[in-house]
């Protein structure tokens, strides 16, 4: 066995684990891993323009596809800026691997140049990190961070290595497979548990199933689907679940919470039963939980992480598993028992949520002369035939980009969920056009949000990433003017957005094409232009649309789900 | 309610960070924490006293489970099981209260393990709240300093915390 540094080492073991792309920016204490990056082709290094948009596009290429995203940063302020982007894929739960560099080992505590304790400042943050002190120890702590990240509820993972590890030398030795005693995440459902599940499910008069990001990092979307037709019960999935069941299918209620529809919200706050897969609802989905606590209905929960079950809400029948294969199970004894729900009982619930759907709480007045942002959407939604990835940054554009666009499959809607971080969406972007170059990937920002993570427009011309930006510029921080509006008297403080760039003029001086929008007739044009003709472009298109234009429905903070506030009602 | 939860640990850089970091972060309380490896040198056994709803402790015990170097979790207090701390209590001692503090250490079955003219150290291993009862039986401006361990606990009889 040849001996090999510890950055060989580094390389070495993204290669094992099939690592396509690595999104990084180089530093003192990542020199040697960088210089033995360059000596390889096999992983492919994309160079961000800040450390944070590392960590995000890794995040997005992630989210994605399948697979673990990794970024490599330098120390101290190397990654102190990864945190944001951490900490973002920590609140969803997404595989990422950060492998940043230390400042040598026996300068650590001296507070050397570019010294952090990367470990510390991160812990909170991470689902485990490591400080590798030894060489010898490298190889075997890589192949665990890949383990963690992407096993039992993903979650991301920071290697931090010294400088003078990634110089020393040792044996390669890459494990198979790794085993861990304190590591064991429950794979496979309690089957008595799942077998009361059905029976409760059946039982039911007014069922509702309510799916969340869960399902799509488990890849159980099309056992969903499967379980939900079979069953022919209304299903809603929150902003991190969407994809996970067919937006255009008639059983889809929309997206429940906060921003959801009335019809979502009314049957998960009126239902008998309730379905709860990979979900844990969360306090933009269920608004107060006493409140929705103060309705009887019986609740189960699939989930993979226990302490998910019965956090905010109590549940009556908990099942800890892997979402597919409890749905294979569910499905299994469906099929056994040849057993189907109360035919009546269904078709009387179902008439009573075709009345709120006819509601039609998504309508929305156009104007003549001033683009209203959901018509946008609408028209993104037709140009791309709802095939697109579709990113997107943290507001109300963000809002309507999930209210708006229809996705029928999982992996298409990427956004920050959890933590909400503002200047997301340009860097997810980057990561599914580089692991998707077939499909048309489309970042939905807004004049505020773009402005967080802009300096990517570079990254993304050097790599010639044809991503479509969708700037909703209402020339406000929409959503927090919006609760302004409602909460504080109309007193905007601090919400308005001045001294704009030129968007148009910016991304012409970083080599794209921009495009500009005043007009409603222009919408659709100026977007068949984008994806048709600049098809192989990156197409910066900053559509200055209604000011005021608000998110509806909502359920204010702290209120009940039921407790809409619909456009009409202003 | 108060709970003692027992903790098997791997014996890694920064475990007792996550554990305690975990408490802060999702404001539960901690009472006591103590920490130490055990007869395995790879593993600690860590012990936390805390109070919560049944509902905290719950969630409490799942999140400890979660951290990747945590073993195994236990809530002592769930069922049959015995507790023990150590106090060292440094105290004034002269004239009469010298056999006054005597008598009283006796009683706890506490011991005298340092002497001078005018001061005592009292060491004294009994349950939390029994070392309560000695602080307060105890004329509180004869006591100069103490120190206490926090508490550890094992569960009885064939109850057995092990890898």
């Amino acid at each position: 066995m040849t001996m090999m540094t510890g950055a060989e080492i580094v390389i070495r073991c993204l290669q094992e684990e099939k690592v396509e792309y690595v999104f990084g920016y180089p530093g003192g204490a990542v020199l040697h891993i960088y210089d033995a990056l360059f000596k390889q082709d096999q992983v492919k290094h994309v160079l961000v323009r800040h450390e944070q948009a590392a960590v995000h596009a890794a995040d997005g290429l992630a989210r994605s596809s399948n697979r673990v995203g990794v970024a490599l940063v330098t120390s101290g302020p190397g990654a102190t800026n990864a945190v944001t982007g951490i900490a973002t894929a920590y609140m969803d739960s997404i595989p990422v691997v950060v492998i940043s560099g230390q400042v040598p080992n026996d300068y650590i505590g001296q507070d050397a140049f570019q010294e952090c304790d990367t470990v510390g400042i991160t812990r909170p943050c991470v689902k485990h990190n490591f400080l590798v002190n030894d060489v010898h120890k490298l190889a075997l702590t890589l192949k665990k961070a890949f383990y963690i990240a992407n096993s039992g509820r993903p979650g991301p993972v920071v290697v931090d290595i010294p400088k003078d590890v990634t110089a020393a030398k040792c044996k390669f030795e890459y494990p198979e497979a790794i085993q861990m005693r304190s590591y064991n995440p429950v794979v496979k459902g309690h089957l008595g548990q799942i077998r009361k599940a059905v029976h409760l499910l059946l039982e039911a008069r007014r069922p509702m199933i309510y799916t969340g990001g869960g399902v799509i990092l488990a890849n159980g979307a099309e056992q969903l689907t499967r379980l939900t037709r079979r069953l022919g019960f209304p299903i809603t999935n929150t902003l991190m679940g969407l994809g996970a069941y067919p937006a255009t299918d008639p059983q889809f209620l929309g997206m429940p919470g906060m921003h959801g529809t009335v019809e979502a919200n009314l049957a998960m706050q009126h239902c008998d039963v309730l379905l709860a897969i990979g979900a844990r609802f969360d306090d933009r989905v269920i608004g107060n939980p006493d409140n929705f606590a103060s309705i009887p209905r019986k609740i189960i929960h699939v989930d993979i992480d226990p302490s998910s079950i019965s956090k905010r809400v109590k549940v009556d029948i908990p099942i800890v598993g892997n979402v597919p294969d409890v749905l294979e199970e569910m499905l299994r004894l469906l099929d056994a028992g040849n057993a189907a729900p109360d035919a009546q009982a269904l078709a009387a619930w179902w008439k009573e949520i075709d009345a709120w759907r006819a509601k039609q709480c998504m309508k929305y007045a156009r104007k003549k002369n001033v683009i209203m942002p959901q018509y946008v959407i609408e028209k993104l939604y037709e140009v791309t035939a709802g095939k697109a990835i579709v990113t997107s940054d943290v507001g109300q554009h963000q809002m309507w980009a999930a209210q708006y666009y229809k996705f029928d499959e999982p992996r298409r809607w990427i956004n920050s969920g959890g933590l909400g971080t503002m200047g997301v969406g340009l860097p997810y972007a980057m990561g599914a056009a580089l692991q998707h170059p077939e499909t048309p990937v489309v970042c939905v920002t807004g004049e505020g949000s773009i402005q967080m993570c802009i300096q990517e427009l570079s990254t993304a011309k050097q790599f010639r990433l044809p991503i479509k930006i969708i700037n909703l510029n209402n020339r406000y921080l929409g959503m927090v003017r919006q609760w302004q509006e409602m909460f504080y008297g109309s007193r905007y403080s601090e919400s308005y957005m001045d001294s704009l760039p030129d968007f148009v003029k910016l991304a012409e001086a970083y080599g794209h094409v921009g495009i500009r929008v005043e007009r409603p007739e222009d919408v659709e044009p100026a977007l068949r232009k984008a994806f048709i003709d600049h098809k192989d472009d990156l197409v910066f298109i900053d559509f200055i649309t209604d000011q005021k234009a608000n998110v509806f429905p909502m359920v204010a903070a702290g209120k009940g789900l039921a407790d809409m506030i619909l456009t009409e009602d202003l | 309610m108060r709970h003692i939860i027992s903790i098997l640990l791997e014996n890694e850089a920064g475990a007792l960070s996550r554990v305690a970091g975990l408490f802060s972060a999702r404001a539960y309380n901690i009472e006591t924490l103590t920490v130490a490896p055990t007869e395995d040198v790879s593993l600690s056994r860590l012990t936390i006293v805390t109070t919560g709803t049944d509902a905290v402790i719950e969630q409490i015990t799942k999140q400890l489970n979660k951290l990747i170097d945590v073993i195994k979790v236990v809530d002592l207090s769930e069922a049959a099981h015995i507790e023990r701390e150590l106090m060292l209590i440094k105290v004034r001692a002269t004239g009469k209260d010298r056999e006054e503090l005597k008598r009283l250490a006796d009683i706890f079955r506490g011991h005298i393990i340092d002497v001078t003219e005018s001061t005592y150290v009292i060491e004294l291993t009994a349950s939390g709240s029994k070392l309560d009862s000695f602080i307060q039986a105890i004329d509180a401006g004869l006591i100069l300093e103490t120190v206490r361990t926090g508490v550890c606990g094992i569960g009885r009889g064939e109850r057995i915390l092990k890898v």
